[in-house]
């Protein structure tokens, strides 16, 4: 368990939480490698399907990082989002796994540091959980079709 | 549309247990719609599944497949090719796309994912509510367009009850009084004249009180 090292998929908004890294990026503050960033248009456009398959084919964790409140470009977005990953949180209780392994944050554009302190943080809440379900057993097969 | 809620996970989880191949069918009409069974959440549970297999370190083999109307035998027989490879089937769709595949394939398991719930109209997004019982003689003729039958929590053909509270159901501040609405209706389109007709007792034989209902067209039977 001491070697885990979590893989994460961020699903980050175009206007605010990917921009976000790349504020964090620019001024050159560090975060964990283990966050793969999925730009999308709008965190509205995330399904659960999105975060279910993303646990089932190999990710630890993921989570959707959107606009503060009231701020979404497309009005709601971010919280039809929220609700998504309500959810799914809801649905991996009933399954018996952890629903810390989904979450919704909200980020201005020109929160870098913020970005880079969610990144750290998730990744360690990971960490601690270990692996995720597509990494228990027979996933490979799946996750290459 | 005929509206429809998943089942509790733990209930589907049940009936799957002694299985490992799974055909997983949807429904591309009503439950599409209400979210309940279509695509996309044959998508879903299909992946739930899965990860409850991976908890208890298992995999089970899933075969997911939306059909256009599940209850129609044209659409239910593109299910032919799969269902010999499968161990149970799974349905998405409401009791009658349930039924018309079990009636087609006998030899298969089917069970249902879904609670088909009732007969309604959507109020907005993710929310809809009853407004037709299928009581087989239309009365929003006469009854400016709203349904005593489907929204009076009694039934009730000529007027309301003593139930009603402020213009509210007596059994929550949430459900309208139909009559009520019907009241106010009438008078918004000067037929108030109406509310004074005397309905006679229901006859409940079409709606299903002399058994299942069935249609025959014979210009298309």
């Amino acid at each position: 368990m001491e070697t885990f090292e979590p893989e994460i998929v961020a699903f980050c908004c175009h206007y605010c939480a990917y921009t976000a890294a790349d504020m964090a990026g620019s001024k050159r503050i560090s975060y964990p490698s283990n966050v793969k960033i999925i730009r999308v248009p709008c965190t509205g456009k995330v399904d659960a399907i999105h975060l279910m398959k993303a646990l089932e084919i190999g990710a630890d964790g993921v989570y959707v990082a959107g606009c503060l409140a009231g701020d979404c470009h497309f009005k709601n977005g971010n919280v039809r989002a929220e609700a998504r990953v309500n959810r799914v949180k809801k649905m991996l209780t009933e399954l018996g796994w952890e629903p810390e392994r989904v979450a919704m944050v909200k980020l201005s554009a020109g929160m870098g540091e913020q970005f880079a302190e969610t990144a750290r943080k998730f990744t360690e809440t990971i960490r601690k959980l270990g692996p995720g379900p597509g990494k228990r057993t027979g996933i490979d097969d799946r996750a290459a079709s | 549309m005929i509206t429809a809620e998943q089942k509790p996970m733990q209930e589907i989880i049940q009936y799957i247990a002694p299985y490992s191949k799974i055909l997983l069918v949807g429904c591309n009409e009503c439950v599409t719609v209400c979210a309940a069974g279509g695509r996309k959440e044959v998508g879903l549970l299909a992946s739930a599944l899965h990860l409850n297999h991976l908890k208890q370190g298992k995999t089970i083999d899933i075969k997911e497949i939306t059909l256009e109307r599940q209850c129609d035998p044209e659409y239910v027989e593109e299910l032919a090719p799969y269902i010999d490879g499968v161990d149970a089937v799974v349905s998405m769709a409401c009791g009658c796309g349930v039924q018309t595949v079990a009636g087609r394939y006998k030899k298969s398991p089917v069970f249902p994912a879904v609670n088909t719930r009732f007969m309604g109209a959507s109020l907005g997004q993710g929310v809809w509510a009853e407004r037709c019982k299928g009581c087989g003689d239309c009365v929003l003729g006469i009854t400016g367009g709203i349904c005593p039958v489907a929204r009076c929590s009694k039934h009730l053909f000529n007027g309301p009850c003593g139930g009603t509270s402020n213009g509210q159901c007596e059994i929550g501040p949430e459900t309208d009084c139909a009559w009520r609405l019907i009241w106010e209706r009438l008078k918004e389109l000067g037929m108030e004249d109406r509310y004074e007709d005397l309905m006679n007792a229901k006859d409940w034989r079409p709606g299903g009180a002399a058994g299942p209902g069935k249609i025959i067209r014979e210009d298309l039977a």
